[in-house]
């Protein structure tokens, strides 16, 4: 008996010891200064990793779910009548919160999991060690540019997939089921505000791409270096950004109607 | 510089335009920030008795065309009524003398609007022919509340 409580106090200890000292690497990734002249040729390199890569995952969901929603809407609002409100209907939840949610989403499984597992060979393979050893910062050379790259990507990737969303409802709502085009837009323009609607989409795909670029780099950094360590620290970046992209987008989305 | 290396820096060049693009698509087409934020327009005020549902935001109309739209909305504590605030577009000249604005509802269930009638524009010698910044449109018709016409209607049924 003792001992089951005495394990879940462990595994208390152990649990907060980690946020902390990823919090501690987070404080020592950012407070440094940037060595420009190297990190941008870094920095390309790693955007078309996360963000050119991740395109094509993001373009063709997107492009499906604005197509389900636009469907389902449709059928939904076509018993009360109001089947040309569908604009406003996609527009409103893919920017507000189908768009940045499930881009940080699609992220974390295409890019998070790739950085985990990228800078956890290169741990297991004591490339880090060697780089340590040479006098190069490992958190400037490998970690920076990565995370960087990432929070510039996300919100890039949330529009593009906003975008691209909305284009597959048009293409259900206007081009199969015959919704007028131009009350398609209208009604759209009519109900999405730019600063709570759209910029709100936008803040929230910020603090989600530092929150799963954060968890996917420390758990790399910090993974058991060995070939199971890799897996499971891959497999713990997956879930914990999906938890915390889904928490927080609650918490968010509070704040944001709750008048902020 | 490398065919590799040239491939990236492209890619991610046209991967950051995409990303521009989409920010411009949202801003015109989605959110439709449009042409009034860039003409500033001139703003007229109006007191109403009872607003009903109006909103900030809501459209101002002539002849059912969009002109502009409310911008602000406060109770006067002296009179006991709404200022309405209304943002209109500087193209759309409007008779001031007799002008109106009515509060209507578009359809049985949407939203409320702000209709303006305009004046007659019969002697042009006048200093003040068209509304113009700051001016207070004087009549003015409250928001018809439905829960109100049933009200009258009981009352009269019992009469």
């Amino acid at each position: 008996m003792l001992d089951k409580i005495a394990y879940i106090g462990q595994r208390g200890i152990n649990t907060l010891q980690s946020i902390g000292s990823s919090g501690v690497f987070l404080l020592h990734v950012f407070f440094r200064k940037p060595d420009f002249i190297r990190l941008w040729p870094a920095l390309r390199f790693q955007l078309y990793n996360v963000g050119v890569l991740s395109f094509l995952i993001i373009v063709v969901s997107a492009l499906f779910i604005g197509m389900v929603v636009g469907l389902q809407g449709y059928n939904t609002l076509q018993k009360f009548g109001a089947g040309t409100q569908l604009g406003q209907l996609l527009a409103l939840s893919i920017s507000r919160e189908l768009g940045p949610v499930i881009s940080a989403l699609l992220f974390a499984g295409r890019a998070g999991s790739a950085l985990t597992a990228e800078i956890g060979l290169m741990k297991a393979t004591e490339q880090l060690a060697s780089m340590d050893m040479m006098g190069v910062d490992p958190l400037g050379r490998v970690i920076y540019p990565r995370f960087l790259a990432g929070i510039i990507a996300l919100p890039v990737l949330a529009l593009i997939f906003s975008v691209m969303a909305i284009y597959g409802g048009y293409f259900v709502g206007v081009d199969w089921l015959g919704i007028d085009s131009g009350s398609f837009w209208s009604n759209m323009q009519a109900a999405v505000d730019f600063r709570i609607d759209i910029l709100s989409g936008i803040i929230k795909s910020i603090v989600f791409a530092f929150l799963v670029v954060w968890i996917a780099v420390f758990q790399g950094f910090n993974c058991v270096a060995t070939a199971e360590g890799i897996s499971q620290a891959t497999t713990r970046t997956v879930v914990y950004s999906s938890l915390a992209v889904l928490g927080l987008d609650f918490l968010l989305t509070a704040m944001m109607i709750g008048g902020w | 510089m490398s065919t590799r290396q040239r491939y990236i820096d492209v890619s991610v060049g046209l991967f950051m335009l995409l990303g521009m693009l989409a920010f411009v698509f949202m801003i015109m087409k989605v959110s439709g920030l449009s042409s009034y934020h860039q003409d500033k327009g001139y703003q007229v005020t109006a007191d109403f008795t009872d607003i009903g549902g109006l909103k900030v935001r809501a459209p101002v109309t002539i002849a059912g065309v969009k002109v502009g739209e409310v911008t602000r909305i406060e109770l006067q504590p002296q009179q006991l009524n709404a200022k309405v605030t209304m943002q209109l577009r500087s193209d759309k000249r409007i008779p001031y003398d007799d002008a109106s604005a009515r509060i209507l509802t578009q359809g049985l269930l949407g939203s409320n609007y702000i209709s303006i009638v305009p004046g007659l524009e019969d002697d042009n010698d006048t200093k003040h022919p068209f509304l113009r910044e700051g001016d207070t449109i004087a009549k003015t018709q409250e928001a018809i509340i439905l829960e109100n016409l049933i009200g009258q209607l009981l009352f009269n049924i019992k009469k």
